[in-house]
């Protein structure tokens, strides 16, 4: 690791720390109540799921529309499991429970990501757009019929194991993976494919493979994020696994910009904080929320960041930068 | 064989709203190459104007389909000058995501103006029931699928034999050519934009009657539905929708009355997977060869 890149760490754990310990003191103090505390969670899950979407929207440039149906299995398979798993009564710590709830529901989830990928993702554009559409209304679907778990009344009596504090490390975590899985060798390749599919495979990338390896990454991921969702909210109807919902995910991933990973952590953060502020408005809340993203994409149609990431890093340097400038300038005047 | 019979029948009537629907996503998606979200909601609008010319100011059903039609066609064109048309040279998911967006506005608009509760549409056409042996034909079916034939040949014609249906043909088939040849490209997409939104409104008035229901998200289910129509029939070809729209319409009324009424939608979408994966440009779209 040459020197730049430890210092770019440094500077990033120092910030996510520095972050955490703010909202630490805040619902410590109770400055933040459990409404806020709440949302921050939402937060957290639907960053979890935005930025998964981004691996095949934007690193893998193919139009999917059925996220919430992966994010549907994660839920319902890892709240099955710790359901199981606490039946049992084995003396298991909660953090732990949790993280295998996370592993069997992304899992699940990246199955079936694969076998679902496997066959559709030799369809484009458009075309893949509405057989993911399909695929997530027909898992929809099961859960509304199968009775084991719960039917359309839905799952309940989920343990709530997700609170502020691992969510916000999960979601740190995942974030971290997803990032270097763009700088990765894969994630490369994975962006190739986007650029340009033919010119991908005739400098000898196997395209098919990494297409369903983005696709099977992204599911496993929104498998992670239904599971934070199951245990937090610790009821789970099929209703909400519907339509609307994928697209939500999908508006947030374009308005962040395809491919920015911070794009995407800042849009989620704006798209849902957004909602519950104009909650005073009530029914003119989602008027408005149209509104701007009809807007957003008339006069920024490339998204917040576009393809670019926010870099921490190199904003404080620009910010050293400037005052040396400024002390340059201010020198010559001196002299 | 009776209740086959009747539910063929039955599966005609839905069919043909879903082709009359399908056929604006396919007009629009042929000339834009945009998935027009807001359709379902066009549709959903034009049932309301119905509703309220029926209803409010009662009058004759000629009338009501025309006026609903009108409007709607007025608003079809608006929502393209405003929404769509700075966004045409901008990457194709920002129009989507515009799209989905004129949806959503369209819907909560519908929920503040109509409220969220269910109205009552009334039987705007003249209703008798005719008899052929056990099978019993409503004449609401019968001026559903008569209607719909009606325009859809009407439509053909349009398209095939008039000036402007080959502008919109020569548009969809090559838009930069089309400008080099004389014609308006932005009237033309106006136009299709007018057709559409008039046929959806059409589809959303004969559904509202079938179902005699009429409420803010009554477009999205079926506005889905008939977007899948148009990508199974082939997505960007008319005669597509149209088959697309049968197809879709008489799966879920068979379906529903053999198999499964909670599994119906989900064999739709199955049917659409499977047709796509052996042929991925729809049943009547053609393959293009990728020249690199």
């Amino acid at each position: 690791m040459d020197h730049i890149k430890k210092k770019a760490y440094l500077i990033n754990t120092i910030a996510v720390v520095a972050l955490y310990l703010v909202f630490f003191v805040l619902i410590q103090t109770k400055t933040m109540n459990n409404y806020f505390v709440g949302i921050a969670i939402m937060t957290c899950i639907m960053i979890i799921m935005a930025m998964s979407l981004n691996i095949v929207a934007g690193f893998l440039g193919e139009m999917a529309l059925g996220h919430a149906g992966f994010m549907a299995i994660g839920a319902y398979a890892s709240a099955s499991f710790s359901m199981a798993l606490i039946d049992s009564g084995l003396p298991l710590p909660q953090l732990v429970i949790l993280i295998l709830a996370m592993i069997v529901g992304g899992i699940v989830a990246g199955i079936f990501g694969f076998l679902i990928g496997t066959p559709t993702l030799r369809l484009r554009g458009d075309y893949l757009g509405i057989v993911t559409i399909g695929f997530s209304e027909i898992i929809r679907i099961f859960f509304i019929n199968f009775g084991p778990t719960g039917g359309a009344a839905g799952l309940k009596g989920i343990t709530r194991l997700v609170n502020f504090h691992n969510v916000y490390w999960v979601t740190i975590i995942v974030a971290f993976l997803i990032f270097t899985l763009g700088r990765s060798k894969q994630g490369r390749a994975i962006i190739s494919i986007r650029e340009d599919e033919i010119a991908a495979e005739a400098a000898g990338i196997p395209t098919t493979q990494y297409k369903v390896l983005a696709f099977s990454l992204a599911a496993f991921f929104a498998g992670v994020g239904g599971a934070l969702y199951a245990h937090y909210q610790s009821f789970l109807e099929p209703s909400k696994f519907g339509f609307m919902f994928s697209i939500e995910m999908f508006v947030i991933v374009v308005l962040g910009g395809l491919g920015s990973i911070t794009g995407s952590i800042i849009s989620a953060i704006v798209l849902t904080v957004l909602p519950e502020m104009l909650r005073s408005f009530a029914e003119y809340r989602l008027l408005v929320y149209s509104l701007v993203l009809i807007i957003m994409m008339i006069f920024r149609p490339q998204g917040i960041f576009g393809r670019t990431e926010f870099s921490l890093t190199a904003f404080i340097e620009s910010l050293i930068q400037r005052k040396n400038v400024k002390k340059s300038i201010g020198g010559g005047e001196a002299s | 064989m009776n209740l086959f019979l009747q539910q063929l029948i039955n599966g005609l009537n839905v069919g043909s709203i879903y082709a009359l629907i399908a056929i604006g996503y396919t007009m629009v998606y042929g000339i834009i190459k945009l998935i027009n979200f807001a359709h379902g909601e066009i549709m959903m609008f034009g049932a309301y104007f119905a509703f309220i010319a029926a209803t409010s100011f009662h009058l004759p059903v000629w009338a009501v389909l025309l006026s609903s039609m009108v409007i709607m066609a007025i608003i079809g064109v608006a929502i393209e000058f405003v929404a769509y048309r700075p966004l045409r040279n901008a990457p194709r998911l920002s129009a989507l995501i515009t799209a989905i967006g004129v949806s959503l506005f369209l819907q909560n608009l519908a929920l503040i103006i109509f409220k969220p509760d269910p109205k009552v549409m009334p039987k705007i056409f003249p209703e008798t029931i005719y008899k052929l042996g056990e099978i019993e034909i409503s004449s609401t079916t019968l001026i559903t699928i008569g209607l719909s034939l009606f325009f859809m040949v009407l439509l053909d014609l349009y398209i095939r034999k008039t000036k402007q249906g080959r502008a919109m043909r020569a548009v969809s088939e090559d838009k930069d050519a089309a400008i080099l040849m004389g014609i308006n490209v932005n009237r033309t997409i106006s136009l299709t934009f007018a057709v559409g939104s008039a046929l959806g409104a059409l589809g959303g008035v004969l559904y509202s009657v079938a179902y005699i229901q009429v409420y803010p998200t009554m477009g999205v289910m079926p506005g889905l539905k008939a977007f899948i129509a148009a990508v199974l029939g082939g997505i960007g070809i008319i005669p597509g929708a149209m088959l697309g729209g049968f197809i879709i319409g008489m799966v879920e009324t068979m379906t529903k009355a053999y198999l499964s009424t909670t599994w119906a939608d989900a064999i739709v979408f199955a049917i659409l997977i499977i047709v796509l994966l052996f042929k991925p440009t729809g049943i009547l779209g053609k393959n293009t060869r990728e020249k690199v």
